[in-house]
């Protein structure tokens, strides 16, 4: 088996050209993928790019480096619209996971109940990847193609996840749902930004998680809310047919009926949290 | 780091370690010895392996080594500063916070990271931190009181002479359970031993035919050898209850259910682990499957063992009087149809051991419920006789009947005896849930009937239990479950029948009740429908049919004491009239939440039904004037070394301190029969009470004192005081016999039963237990999620002779009642793994307390009685009993899911 770890972005770029390697960030999902059986094949560690750690806030936005950790996460001072990114980030695994567990990772393992996923499409997240040919940059909602696949290529690395100035309004919720307190997997999961004038919605995001097989913005319930006043009867107008994007399957954690059903719940419960309606 | 080497600092020393770099932290801590450090997943489901890296918490198991190349790493080894426990060590061993011990050290780091930050932290602070790490004994509240508690600790006084029993004596084998140095299954393999791999089938059922497999071996480095059944020198044959026995250790030419071993691969260690085992040359053919009894029991069936036609290992009927007819003549009746799947047991140690061939005999280190029915069924396996095999248990990462079947031994024991060499061997977590024992999967239909009084007419239960691809404990659902499914109840008219059947999926065995728990459920949801039916409050209802003293049990025997139902259900009164009332006055104003409660009851009889299930205890005097109390009892965390000493210190009249404990070893230490059936404290502590009283006697013969002397043990010598004058009996320099003893008592301790006749009729056990639990919770009528708020029992125990060790037993128990009741559910082929597999973690355990009743009974040692089964089977029907209190959502289908959870909420509402 070949295994590198170097210490430069350049470095590792160089070596993705020529070799089908595995990118190994926090280890908390490549570990786990190998059901205790031995390392194989080409495994490319780059956890010791210092460089692709940390948050970044600048006049055109917030750029979190791909090797952030969901305690970094937790950490950090960031806008009240990443609320529902740092409410997500302590919902991962545990704290065990949440310290070594890279943002980066969560998004290229591509999972259907990927936490970090609602909040940062709430955010209008886009992934940034580079390659020797170059850098380019991904809306996230593009990024992620199905259970388990990215459009990342296999030179390519994810650099970090960028937010737009933009998309740094407002405040966000986040509402995991799962059948035990810990260390689970979503059932279903919501995140919310909201941006509020005094008594109305101005601008509102939704995404959903675990209820398809990529997570998923809610048009539909988004273009309902906008506009309207925040209180409840307008949490209250939300109802099945905004949900229809939604294509939940049934799987060993719930049924399908019972993810769309549990879905408009949470939806109206996060809806309500980030406009500020007492529940 | 170069390759093949890291240097890193362990608890602040620096050490250079041979590694690969993608090697799992965890792996290559234990391989250097720091064995405290725990695996129970290698996924990081588990936190077992949790260790802080630079200050900060991980799973081991997740890190490779090459990303802590210079980093600082804590283990549990490095919490005592030298022998000097940390407090919050000290709080673990002083609340009971470990019962096993595999996730203790876990537990421990997290909450010593929490601490260093946050010295006072709330409940929800302690919860938080050790939410990661899992624990399947104890109910996690004790682990949270201790964190809580931390800093406060103050040293317990022994306790008095003669005032053992009864005493909140900590676990005496505690301290290495807190200081990382307890050694449980793969604890004890030496780096060079060989390691052993097994081929696996990766169907239900498949014929299979091997290649070449020398060809693939010679070409396989570090590879010694492979063995299959053509290897195994005496039966390819095992099983738990000898008529039974059909259990093979190597597929012969079809697998009977997914991950049956058809090969064992043995080599050096470090080639044998990164070894790619689906080179390994065998071909698999898919055959005709039967995956549930309802396609088993078709006429056209295939059939999984050839001998049993339609797939039925056995069948069980217990009745009385006249049930059908009572039913249809009773002014109130009320039915049910309750299924529950395959529970796994999860302990966080999977199956581990080392086998070596010490000339013409075999010593084996694994981790057993049992030492001696290993031993039997290794020789028969081995065709040697029993003497030739030693088994060695180490201490149990828990157990909870899974162990008591053979797993990894016999392939340790034939690669070792074959090569001539250790040979060790660890199951994986998808190994270990993939092949071992689960709770059977049920399906009952229950018929239950009253007067108009409410005093219950009539029981009809019918129970069809999935018993897997090997009979295993089986039969006990035949036996054990109609016996036990009239609950603690005087029922006139009875009938119960159960069957297990046959399917390919993996053997369904002994877990915490056998079958019992599944009855219990049908039953007790179904009373509560029926007290509704006959407008009587449901405690009344349990109370106006408890069975009393005198009353003959649905197997006609009369107990004319120690029956302690109504003392359980009487202590819960309180806490039930003050729950319905906060229940109600909520659920007025409630919107989407609801509160209700509810609640379940067992008894459940202690050893082996209507068979022979002796205990032998040696207890002894060394010239030291050290008691050694050879304990057999298998301490898998329940505290049977604690609790045999207290018995032993008490009945000898000695100071609980003079108690040396020799552990279990088919060599040195007799026979003290399984940990099972709740058998230990009853059985094997009166076998204690016989040995210490015989060892009394025969010291104080030699100086003719009388009986009710008072007995010190010095230094090297023995004094008594018999009121009159202080004899002494010096031991130092006195003759010993073989093992150093100067005085022994072996004695042997059988529970008197009786054969059931062919309607179930007879004395099947000497003694029950009695219990039972009220839950309250809240429903979220939109979410189908249930919190629970409260669990309070009331367990009839005889005479506590541990209160904290009982306290834990219950929390542990009731947590696993609490799992199968929201959450467990194994799946053959899918939920292989502890993500996908939810046992409840420390975040979903209510408040508990306690009622610990004592209704002494005539035939327990002290008047105990056994507990640990007990404790799992009110709890599931109590939850949803409550559920349905709530929401007035019926759950019939375990475990109650959210998705189930708001199906029944909907389906009521419709």
């Amino acid at each position: 088996m070949n295994f590198s770890r170097p210490a430069r972005l350049e470095q590792a770029l160089e070596q993705l050209c020529d070799n089908d390697w595995t990118i190994l960030a926090g280890g908390t999902d490549y570990y786990p993928a190998l059901r205790s059986e031995a390392p194989r094949g080409a495994v490319l560690d780059i956890t010791a790019i210092e460089t692709l750690r940390g948050i970044e806030t600048t006049a055109s936005g917030v750029r979190i480096g791909a090797l952030t950790t969901w305690t970094d996460i937790v950490n950090a001072e960031l806008p009240p619209a990443f609320l529902a990114l740092q409410q997500a980030a302590v919902e991962v695994g545990s704290v065990q996971i949440q310290n070594r567990a890279t943002i980066a990772g969560n998004l290229c393992n591509a999972s259907p109940a990927a936490d970090g996923v609602p909040p940062l499409l709430v955010l209008d997240a886009s992934v940034e990847l580079q390659s020797q040919a170059g850098t380019r940059t991904v809306p996230l909602h593009e990024f992620i193609q199905g259970n388990r696949r990215t459009v990342r290529n296999p030179q390519e690395l994810v650099s970090a996840i960028v937010v737009s100035a933009d998309s740094c309004h407002g405040s966000s919720a986040f509402n995991k749902l799962g059948a035990r307190k810990y260390l689970v997997i979503s059932i279903g999961m919501v995140a919310v930004r909201a941006v509020c004038s005094a008594d109305h919605i101005e601008q509102i995001s939704v995404a959903v998680g675990s209820c398809s097989e990529v997570a998923q913005r809610l048009r539909s319930v988004e273009s309902l809310l906008a506009g309207k006043p925040s209180n409840s009867q307008t949490v209250a107008l939300i109802d099945h047919r905004h949900l229809s994007e939604l294509k939940p399957i049934d799987d060993i954690r719930a049924t399908a009926k019972y993810r769309r059903d549990a879905a408009l719940q949470i939806i109206k419960r996060t809806v309500a949290t980030s406009i500020g309606v007492q529940q | 780091m170069t390759s093949g080497q890291i240097t890193l600092q362990v608890n602040g020393k620096s050490q250079t370690l041979s590694a690969q770099p993608l090697e799992r932290l965890s792996n290559v801590l234990r391989h250097h010895g720091y064995t405290g450090t725990k695996t129970g997943c290698d996924a990081g489901d588990c936190g077992a392996c949790s260790v802080m890296i630079d200050g900060e918490l991980a799973c081991a198991c997740l890190v490779p080594v090459a990303q802590v190349a210079g980093s600082n790493i804590e283990t549990v080894e490095g919490l005592a500063d030298q022998s000097q426990l940390s407090t919050l060590q000290n709080a673990f061993a002083q609340h009971g916070a470990a019962q096993c011990g595999i996730c203790t050290p876990g537990m421990l780091i997290a909450a010593t990271r929490l601490l260093q930050d946050t010295s006072s932290p709330s409940r929800t602070q302690v919860e938080d931190a050790l939410g990661g790490v899992l624990c399947r004994c104890t109910g996690y509240r004790k682990i949270v009181d201790a964190v809580l508690s931390a800093g406060q600790s103050v040293d317990a006084p022994a306790p008095a002479v003669g005032s053992a029993i009864g005493a909140r004596v900590e676990r005496l084998d505690g301290i290495a359970k807190i200081n990382g140095s307890d050694l449980f299954g793969a604890d004890v393999i030496p780096p060079d031993a060989l390691r052993l791999r097994l081929i696996r089938s990766p169907m239900h059922s498949a014929a299979f035919e091997f290649g070449d497999i020398d060809a693939w071996v010679s070409q396989q480095p570090g590879v010694e050898a492979v063995f299959t059944s053509a290897d195994i020198p005496g039966r390819n044959c095992f099983g738990v209850i000898p008529p039974f026995a059909d259990q093979v250790v190597f597929a012969e030419s079809f697998t009977r259910f997914k991950g049956e071993a058809v090969a064992a691969v043995v080599g050096a260690a470090a080639e044998i682990q990164s070894l790619d085992l689906s080179t390994f040359p065998v071909n698999w053919q898919a055959r005709n499957e039967v995956l549930t009894p309802q396609t088993a029991m078709q006429p056209d069936a295939t059939l999984v063992h050839e001998f049993r036609s339609g797939n039925l290992l056995i069948e069980g009927l217990v009745q009385t009087g006249n049930a059908k007819d009572q039913i249809t003549a009773s002014k109130y009746a009320a039915t049910g149809h309750y299924t529950t799947p395959f529970i796994e047991h999860a302990y966080i140690e999977p199956e581990a051991g080392l086998a070596t061939r010490v000339g013409d005999r075999i010593e084996i280190h694994t981790c057993t419920q049992t030492a001696g029915m290993a031993q039997e069924d290794l020789a028969a396996i081995m065709d040697l006789p029993l003497s030739a095999i030693r088994v060695l248990p180490t201490s149990v990462g828990g157990g909870f009947g899974s162990k008591l079947d053979l797993s990894i031994q016999p392939f340790l024991c034939l690669a070792a005896w074959s090569l001539n060499k250790p040979v060790a061997g660890v199951y994986s977590r998808i190994e270990s849930m993939q092949t071992t024992t689960k709770r059977h999967p049920s399906d009952i239909h229950i018929n239950v009937a009253c007067d108009d009084k409410g005093k219950l007419t009539a029981i009809d239960f019918e129970g069809v239990f999935n018993t897997g691809a090997y009979a295993s404990w089986g039969p006990t659902v035949a036996n054990r479950v109609p016996i036990h499914a009239s609950g603690p109840y005087y029922v006139p008219n009875y009938r119960a029948h159960s069957v297990a059947v046959h399917t390919n999926t993996a053997p369904a065995g002994a877990f915490r009740g056998f079958g019992v728990p599944q009855a219990a459920i049908a039953l007790e949801c179904v009373l509560d429908k029926l007290a509704d039916a006959a407008q009587i409050d449901r405690l009344q209802f349990r109370l106006t049919n408890a069975l009393n003293n005198n009353q003959p049990t649905v197997t006609g025997q009369v107990f004319k004491q120690g029956v302690g139902i109504s003392e359980c259900l009487k202590a819960l009164e309180p806490a039930w009239l003050r729950a319905g009332e906060n229940a109600s006055t909520y659920n007025q104003s409630a919107g989407r939440y609801r509160k209700g409660c509810g609640l379940g009851t067992c008894w459940y009889g202690c050893g082996n039904t209507s068979l022979p299930n002796p205990s032998t205890i040696k207890i002894a005097v060394d010239s030291e004037a050290n008691v050694v109390l050879h304990q057999g009892a298998i301490d898998i965390g329940q505290g049977a070394n604690t609790v045999m000493a207290q018995i032993a210190a008490d009945t000898m009249g000695v100071a609980l301190s003079s108690i040396v404990l020799v552990g279990p070893d088919t060599d040195i230490t007799p026979d003290a029969g399984k940990t099972s059936a709740s058998r230990q404290t009853f059985v094997t502590g009166n076998a204690v009470v016989l040995a210490a009283t015989a060892l009394r006697e025969t010291i104080l013969r030699e100086v003719n004192a009388s009986a009710d002397s008072r007995l010190e043990m010095h230094d090297g010598q023995i004094t008594i005081d018999d009121g009159q004058q202080n004899h002494r009996i010096p031991l130092t320099g006195r003759e010993c016999d073989g093992h150093g003893y100067v005085f022994t008592a072996i004695e042997t301790y059988d529970p008197p039963t009786s054969d059931l006749d062919e309607n179930g009729q007879g004395e099947p056990y000497a003694q029950y237990g009695y219990g039972a639990q009220l839950v309250e919770l809240t429903v979220d009528m939109e979410l189908g999620t249930v919190k629970l708020d409260k669990l309070t029992s009331a367990h009839d125990v005889g005479r506590a002779i541990n209160p904290l060790l009982i306290e834990g037993q219950i929390e542990g128990g009731a947590t696993q009642g609490i799992g199968m009741a929201l959450m467990e559910e194994f799946i053959p082929g899918v939920a292989e793994n502890l993500h996908d597999y939810l046992i409840p973690t420390i975040g979903d355990i209510p408040e508990f307390e306690h009622h610990i009743i004592e209704v002494e009974d005539a035939e327990g040692p002290y008047g105990a009685k056994g507990l640990g089964e007990h404790v799992l089977i009110p709890t599931a029907p109590a939850i949803l009993n409550a559920i349905r209190d709530a929401s007035g959502a019926e759950i019939c289908d375990l475990p109650a899911t959210p998705d189930k959870v708001l199906a029944a909420i909907q389906a009521v509402n419709r």
